[in-house]
């Protein structure tokens, strides 16, 4: 799991800061190990994502999944983001999650798809 | 000195492997694995004794009932309860504790009164509490705990025992730290303003001995799955004299004496507090773990924990950019549970990297987040040592520190 490309993730964040203001923002934490990500969105004219911005902390995991997530982001609309699970996180940073750290890889995309709805 | 590689021979599962690599089972904090012996009693009783208890006038629930009331009287002897009737058998500690706020604490209680647990508690001897401010009125208060000496605040306690206090809790061990707390001094003081003191001994009684009439609480609970017995059965141990008084939480079967279409009268101690049918095997699984355990000897399994700990502590306490809590040093008044945080390294990724070398550890609140609070501290990484866990164990996992700290360029 920890291969190159998760820690390179995990040392050297992509998109991190905040969008003042932003279309969309949301705060997700995970009570169970204090992982704490939120999102800054803003959208294009029809809804699809037109910038995004992080900030975090937590495990590895967490905070590299969402640095790989952030740069795929932008263009996509809110059905297509949904449509995203692990799997895509997988993809994106090369490597499998252990099922034991499945709620660390996706939190990132929780946060997004929670930005969304609000 | 224990005999370490004939216990192992013991306990199966500590032969297998994970990710290819011998099992280095550092969680015991969690649960216990089971020796032998525990097994052959559950297997045993299901292949030839199973009955219900308290009921048929045949053998078979005749030879259930011995073994399950012999279970019970295996357990007053290790904590050297004054009788039986002092043993009441739950799910877990958990239950136990809340079989203490639904029934003595409901019925004693009332708005404005107070509880005095401690920061350092298990989330299972604070939630409880919670719910009975919520529902009665009742102030729940926090005695503090030091973060860097890794020990209750003692001297507060004076100031934060009042007339009001009815109830002091308090954990014998921290599952977090290892702190051994100083119960005695707890009951001497909780005693003297008219208090009862409720023990958490989950982390105790599977690893030092524990004796009802040397600490003199009110209520002792503990899991029977922490102290190799299976899970799903844990003890309530309380004065024959409380439990005489305090009515019952469940109703059902077993529990009563008479039942008519006016009403019931209770069962005698201990069944009173038993209703239903109980966990018959896992009581009898739990007897043969008390059996085990004390063909071992108490003191000697924490004799052989306090050596790890003596060997473990000043290596951690060594590694550069590596916190551990609790107390600084090993000392009796500490277990062999180190709970620790690596700057730079998430408590969650070093137990995935451990993972993958076979080590089992926990990583994140371990049920304290109040602590861990007051250790400024979002989550840690915890090893938790046992009878059969060796100081080469302690190497693999110390060596693994170091692997996982190379993984992360730190």
């Amino acid at each position: 799991m920890y291969e190159s490309n998760l820690l390179d993730h995990y040392h050297h964040p992509r998109n991190t800061g905040k969008l003042e203001p932003a279309d969309k923002h949301h705060r997700e934490p995970n009570p169970l190990c204090g992982d704490v990500i939120e999102v800054f969105l803003k959208l294009d004219a029809v809804g699809k994502v037109a910038d995004i911005r992080w900030e975090g902390s937590g495990c590895a995991v967490s905070q590299a999944s969402m640095s790989a997530l952030s740069e795929q982001l932008v263009g996509k609309s809110k059905a297509e983001l949904d449509a995203m699970g692990v799997t895509n996180i997988e993809q994106v940073l090369e490597t499998s999650i252990n099922p034991a750290r499945l709620k660390c890889a996706t939190l990132g995309l929780v946060a997004v798809q929670k930005a969304l709805q609000e | 000195m224990l005999d370490t590689q004939a216990i192992r021979k013991e306990f199966p599962i500590l032969s297998r492997h994970v990710h290819g690599k011998p099992l280095v089972y550092l969680d015991n904090g969690a649960t216990s694995q089971k020796p032998l012996a525990v097994m052959q009693a559950m297997d045993d009783f299901l292949r030839s004794h199973n009955a219900n208890v308290h009921r048929g006038i045949y053998t078979l629930s005749e030879e259930a009932t011995a073994l399950y009331e012999g279970a019970r009287e295996k357990v007053q002897k290790f904590i050297n309860a004054t009788s039986v009737e002092e043993i009441i058998f739950t799910r877990n500690a958990t239950e136990a504790i809340n079989l203490v706020a639904l029934g003595w604490a409901r019925q004693n209680l009332k708005a404005g009164d107070e509880v005095l647990t401690t920061e350092m508690e298990h989330h299972s001897n604070i939630v409880p509490w919670q719910m009975l401010v919520k529902e009665r009125g009742i102030v729940l208060k926090f005695l503090p705990a030091k973060a860097a000496e890794g020990v209750l605040d003692v001297a507060q306690l004076d100031a934060f025992l009042t007339p009001k206090t009815k109830l002091v809790c308090v954990g014998h061990m921290s599952n977090l730290l290892g702190t051994v707390n100083p119960v005695t001094t707890f009951v001497e003081k909780a005693h003297a303003v008219g208090a009862k003191v409720l023990v958490d001994g989950c982390q105790a009684v599977p690893h030092l001995p524990v004796d009802m009439q040397k600490l003199g609480a009110d209520f002792y609970a503990f899991s029977g799955h922490k102290m190799l017995g299976p899970t799903g059965i844990g003890v309530l141990w309380a004065r024959k004299k409380i439990l005489e008084t305090t009515e019952p939480v469940l109703g059902g079967g077993d529990m009563i004496k008479e039942v008519t279409k006016a009403g019931a009268s209770w069962n005698n101690l201990p069944w009173k507090f038993e209703a239903g049918t109980p966990n018959i095997v896992g009581a009898i699984g739990l007897g043969a773990a008390v059996n085990y355990l004390t063909k071992v000897g108490m003191e000697n399994v924490w004799q052989h924990e306090q050596e790890i700990t003596r060997y473990v502590m000043p290596k951690l306490l060594a590694i550069p950019r590596l916190k551990v809590f609790g107390i600084p040093k090993a000392s009796p008044e500490r277990g062999a549970i180190f709970s620790f945080w690596i700057e730079g390294m998430h408590p969650h990724d070093i137990a995935s990297i451990f993972d993958e070398q076979g080590i089992a550890i926990r990583a994140g609140h371990m049920c304290s987040q109040p602590m861990l609070e007051v250790l400024g501290q979002p989550a840690a990484a915890r090893v938790s040592f046992y009878l059969y866990n060796t100081q080469a164990e302690a190497d693999v996992f110390l060596n693994a520190i170091e692997d996982a700290k190379k993984v992360f360029g730190i």
